[in-house]
């Protein structure tokens, strides 16, 4: 089986490595081996939601979150006090580690090739297609017409050299290649990456093969050198004092420090000296973030300006996202906030290079200089790279199926930015899924989709294929309507069981995660009937343990059902079993959220019967009476996968669902999906 | 099947008839019946036979109508599931309320055409019946929302956003604290949001509370001297409300009696007028008669000439009404447009209100109409209550809303968790989104991007 790829940013790398796994032999292009999975804009990854994607990945068998967990400066908890389906950790990674470790990972997985290359051209072709004549005649397809089955469909990928590539199967992952262009104050150039060239002609074969195109923008605000910075006028943020990781290990409880134990500290060398308060007796070595603030004369700076903002001056026209807007945009929409946060954050453990998080600008490289040494802090610094904004196209809404697959080209898988998201974690798990099922593709078995109650990547797919996006796309914990059931302390329940049987996890770690499960639910039971009674000596016991006394009888499950009340607290009082920490983490979420826990499920698996029919690809709506015509409209843009997609088209009714259904029925399809 | 669920509807046309069903089918269609429904003869219902018996409602144990209740059995139904058909007496309100009992006791409205639907998903229909129904459901739909949307025009979809518009800037708070947990957002105190917000639920959750009304209407007397405008009033209440409903049989032919619907309220106006005119002053106001009609009214109207001076005998009329809600109504304001009320001069302990209005002209009417409705919804439970939610799937939804407000306001002032509070919220707010058909997603992005600084 042959593969390619063009592109290795966080969907190229995760895809590569998924079909790696399961069996594919696998070709990895990208322009620069050293960039591999290059952070192009902030060096953190997770986040509210985003967290939830890296843990899902990582339940998958995914990179993203080990090769994170080997490289970040810092780690911290957010969200700590706001409910436990919103958890989420954050890091920042140094960017250089984090790159070369994914090559090491990659270069260190079976099957898979990595090459450099620029892709110019995709050229499909197919011998003897159904009802297309003989197929395609191109000298370029002679070499491998006689190894194509027919009506096979091929790839002829074409490097910048002249070299021909052929692949039954092929996922693009273009980020803000595709036609980029970089524009700061009034200059603007081609590029897809500052000092990267861009691609032109893939962009113009995308367009000749029908993929209609949008223009999207998105920027990156100043690097700043640490050694110019007056540290003393910052406020120092730090990592976490307790261990903390985005990847699931269980090597410590499982006694099998060879399945997965967490990652040693990886830095040898202390850190870089420009950088005060590192943190360096604790778990693991940190470096902190440091906070600055605007100013009146900032935004002085940047109104006086505006005209030579290309924001505002009409030379961007890309739609960019408004949960990450330029530090001119905060500005100009929100004119009565006096200052806005930056936060610096160093790049790496010992570059001086510091990202200026919240400074995200396009205005004049002058303006820039200018505008930050207003701050206290930052009155002598210098810039090390400018902040751009970036330009780019991606594929409109429509054009891929819910498997990531292109509907124009079999075979075909698009995956990132190309579908108009932002995010390195979002990429990630598109890739994740592409890979996934660009495999399944190759070997001839239905695709693996993921619902919207199973796991952040399901609502980030489904998202992808029923709604019309107009800004680049980002998750957020509020897209996902079955969060308690979804969150990071259960990744693994949820996910790592469809990993063992895609071949992308070993069966010891089906087995581990299948014992927690087990276990947790085993011990919640015990709990429930575990009967307590408000005697003496339970008291005595429970005063001891710096707990209230009882009142009434309860049960053990009662006690924990206190939110101040953990499992460790009663356990030597009540004589309750040992249980490893997250099996212990389950019993207690259970039981203090049960009762919101179940309501959700209880609304997931009602909706479960429509999301499990399948509507097939070649239904024609056209033949379809009765549908109004908005909703034909809608439903032909997207072609939902399922009945529950459809039903959650805008514009597609309730009534309009019971004439699909009606549809379905009478071709007898429409079974309920299975994940294999 | 798409859902698991026991759908509910009333299955005849709408309007009235001389029959009406209420139609339930799904699993829980037995027992849901079983919760409503009181045999004359104790015994439990047997697929295929026929029970006479009573809907009672169960939180109160009154007697709604006298039925007959059929269970067909699955698969020996219309659907192929479990059905229950009650058949009643066949008003629109009385199955209105049916309906609702079977709501409240676990069912869901069912969507246009479900039944069929269903029918057909089970192979109780055949294929060309099924491309008979598409048509059916796709007429039923349009129906349907063209209903919905006459009832959107009006003030319960006013009143549902504006509590939506609050809820969602709430939701949004919440959110950006946990979406965008290192930006800096002013803390917000939102218990008076919620409190408001689940005050105003529960009220129109009260309004549509309120049974008696709706069950025996409301009788409403217009009282006045000759030629104030008693007769062409009651014709202009009549005809501004031109869906009349039951007319409810009157118990006197001595006054003239109409029914009129008053935003949903089936209200029998009763004119005094047309008394003989004798020189006896009180003869001639036929004071007995005016007695006997007030005794059985809910409501007096108290009609003068605004372009009159007061007299002795409006004063001897309003004195009549002294025990009862009076509403004081200055007819013929059509020469002077936007005639504010004058006061009224005399004392009464039980005033409800003061309007001018023009028969003529329409002008102040829909004020009168308004001021009628809320004084008779004084009587019930909502105070000062202008308007009542009739409709029993509002009913359903709002309940749904308010349940959600009472977690998110109870779990506010304990404390819990912020994604707790916002999905509760969101159970509310999808609710009430069901009566306005609005989504939360792109909406909640809209609120936050655009009232907070978002960007860390």
């Amino acid at each position: 089986m042959m593969w390619w790829w063009w592109g290795a940013g966080h969907a190229g790398c995760e895809a590569a490595h998924a079909a790696a796994r399961m069996g594919c032999r696998t070709l990895l292009c990208t322009t620069d081996l050293d960039k591999l999975a290059q952070m192009s804009c902030n060096p953190s990854i997770g986040g509210p939601a985003k967290s939830h994607l890296v843990r899902e990945i990582d339940a998958l068998g995914g990179v993203m979150a080990r090769v994170a967990d080997r490289s970040f400066i810092q780690i911290r908890m957010l969200n700590e006090s706001k409910g436990p389906a919103v958890q989420a950790m954050r890091v920042q990674a140094d960017k250089r580690l984090y790159a070369r470790l994914m090559k090491e990972t990659l270069e260190a997985t079976p099957g898979l090739h990595l090459r450099q290359a620029m892709i110019e051209r995709i050229l499909p072709f197919w011998r003897g297609k159904p009802g297309d004549g003989a197929g395609s005649s191109s000298p370029l397809f002679d070499p491998v017409r006689s190894l194509i089955a027919p009506g096979a469909q091929i790839f002829a990928v074409v490097t910048s050299l002249q070299r021909v590539y052929y692949a039954r199967a092929l996922v693009l992952t273009t980020g803000t290649f595709l036609r980029g262009r970089l524009i700061t104050g009034q200059t603007v150039w081609k590029g897809g990456r500052i000092g990267e060239p861009p691609s032109e002609e893939l962009a113009e074969d995308l367009a000749s093969l029908g993929f209609p195109l949008v223009r999207l923008k998105t920027g990156t605000p100043p690097r700043i050198d640490a050694t110019t910075i007056d540290f003393a006028r910052t406020e120092p943020q730090h990592g976490s004092r307790t261990p903390l990781y985005f990847g699931h290990y269980y090597g410590a409880w499982q006694e099998r420090q060879e399945v997965d134990s967490p990652p040693v500290f990886p830095f040898r060398t202390p850190p870089a000296p420009v950088y005060p308060h590192p943190m360096l007796d604790g778990w693991r070595g940190q470096l902190p973030c440091y906070l600055v603030s605007t100013n009146a004369r900032f935004h002085e700076l940047i109104r006086a300006n505006l005209d030579r903002a290309p924001l505002f001056s009409g030379i961007i026209e890309g739609v960019g996202p408004r949960y990450c807007p330029s530090i001119e945009d905060k500005i100009v929409r929100f004119a009565d906030k006096e200052r806005h946060n930056l936060f610096l954050e160093p790049e790496g453990w010992s570059t001086h290079e510091v990202y200026v998080q919240g400074g995200n600008t396009s205005l004049p490289e002058d303006v820039q200089w200018d505008m930050l040494r207003t701050i206290p802090a930052l009155r002598n610094v210098e810039l090390m790279r400018i902040g751009y904004a970036i330009e780019y196209d991606a594929v409109a809404t429509g054009e891929i199926n819910a498997d990531m697959s292109a509907r124009r080209l079999p075979g075909l898988y698009l995956a990132g930015q190309i579908n108009r998201t932002t995010g390195y974690e979002e990429a990630a798990a598109q890739g994740m899924m592409a890979g996934i099922n660009a495999g399944r593709f190759l070997r001839g078995q239905p695709a693996v989709l993921l619902r919207r109650d199973e796991a952040y990547i399901g609502v980030l797919l489904d998202d992808l294929v029923t709604r019309e996006i107009h800004e680049p796309y980002r998750m957020f914990t509020s897209r996902a309507e079955h969060r308690l059931l979804m969150r990071c302390d259960n990744a693994d329940i949820r996910l790592t069981p469809l990993a063992y049987e895609l071949g992308l996890v070993s069966a010891e770690r089906a087995a581990v995660v299948e014992q927690k499960r087990a276990q947790s639910e085993e011990l919640s039971a015990r709990l429930a009937g575990w009967r307590v009674f408000p005697n003496a000596a339970t008291n005595a016991l429970l005063a001891e343990a710096g707990l209230a006394p009882l009142t009434n009888d309860t049960t053990a499950e009662g006690l924990l059902r206190r939110p101040e009340v953990t499992y460790r607290q009663i356990q030597a009082p009540l004589g309750l079993p040992d249980a490893p920490d997250d099996v212990v983490e389950q019993v207690e979420l259970r039981a203090c959220y049960g009762s919101y826990i179940g309501r959700q499920q209880h609304e997931a698996d009602r909706l479960r019967r429509m999301e499990s029919r399948r509507i097939p690809a070649d239904l024609d709506y056209d033949q379809l009476k009765g549908l109004r015509a908005e909703a034909r409209h809608w439903l032909k843009h997207f072609r939902p996968a399922t009945l529950g997609q459809a039903s959650r088209l805008a514009g597609v009714n309730p009534a309009d669902v019971a004439i699909l259904l009606v549809a379905l029925e009478r071709r007898g399809e429409g079974l309920p999906a299975g994940k294999g | 099947m798409m859902y698991d669920d026991t759908i509910a509807a009333i299955a005849t046309p709408p309007g009235e008839g001389g029959v009406g069903i209420v139609r339930l089918s799904g699993s829980h269609s037995l027992p849901i019946a079983q919760a409503i429904f009181r045999p004359r003869r104790p015994g439990p219902l047997r697929s295929h036979r026929v029970r006479y018996g009573q809907v009672v409602d169960p939180s109160d144990g009154r007697v709604v109508d006298e039925v007959l209740a059929v269970l067909m059995q699955a698969p020996r139904s219309f659907t192929g599931e479990d059905v229950v058909e009650l058949s009643g007496h066949g008003g629109t309100l009385v199955m209105q309320e049916v309906l609702g009992l079977t709501l409240a006791a676990g069912a869901r409205l069912a969507h246009p055409g479900e039944f069929s639907m269903r029918a057909f998903l089970n192979g109780r229909m055949d294929l060309t019946q099924a491309e008979a129904i598409l048509d059916i459901i796709q007429a039923q739909t349009s129906t349907g929302l063209a209903l919905a949307q006459a009832q959107l025009g009006g003030w319960l979809a006013r009143e549902v956003r504006r509590i939506r518009t609050d809820l969602l800037e709430a939701l949004a708070y919440v959110t950006v604290t946990i979406d965008f947990p290192e930006d800096e957002v002013d803390p917000q105190d939102l218990a008076p949001t919620l409190t408001a917000c689940r005050q105003a639920v529960e009220h129109l959750l009260a309004t549509a509370d309120q049974g008696v009304i709706y069950r025996q209407g409301a009788r409403v007397v217009l009282l006045g001297r000759p030629n104030v405008g008693k007769s062409s009033l009651l014709n202009a209440l009549l005809r501004t409300n031109r869906a009349i409903v039951t007319p409810i049989p009157g118990t006197t032919r001595d006054t003239l009696e109409e029914t009129a619907n008053l935003d949903g309220i089936p209200v029998v106006l009763v004119d005094t007028a047309g008394i003989s005119e004798s020189a006896d002053p009180i003869e001639r106001l036929g004071v007995e008669r005016s007695r006997e009609a007030l005794a059985l009214a809910d409501l007096a109207l108290l009609v003068l000439d605004i372009h009159q001076p007061v007299s002795r005998d409006d004063r001897q009329i309003a004195e009549l009404t002294l025990e009862k809600p009076t509403l004081v109504v200055w007819n013929k304001a059509d020469l002077e447009p936007g005639h504010a009320p004058p006061h009224f001069p005399f004392a009464h302990p039980h005033l409800v209100g003061n309007v001018a209005t023009s028969a003529l002209t329409g002008a102040g009417m829909e004020d009168l109409v308004r001021t009628i409705v809320g004084a008779l919804s004084v009587q019930g439970t909502a105070p000062g209550g202008s308007h009542l939610v009739t409709n029993p799937r509002h009913r359903e939804v709002l309940s749904r809303a308010a349940a959600g407000l009472r977690a998110a306001t109870e779990g506010q002032a304990a404390g819990v968790p912020a994604d707790l509070l916002a999905g509760d919220l969101t159970t509310a707010l999808n609710a009430l989104g069901e009566i306005t058909g609005e989504t939360i997603t792109d909406d909640l992005l809209d609120t936050i991007f655009s009232r907070f600084c978002i960007g860390k």
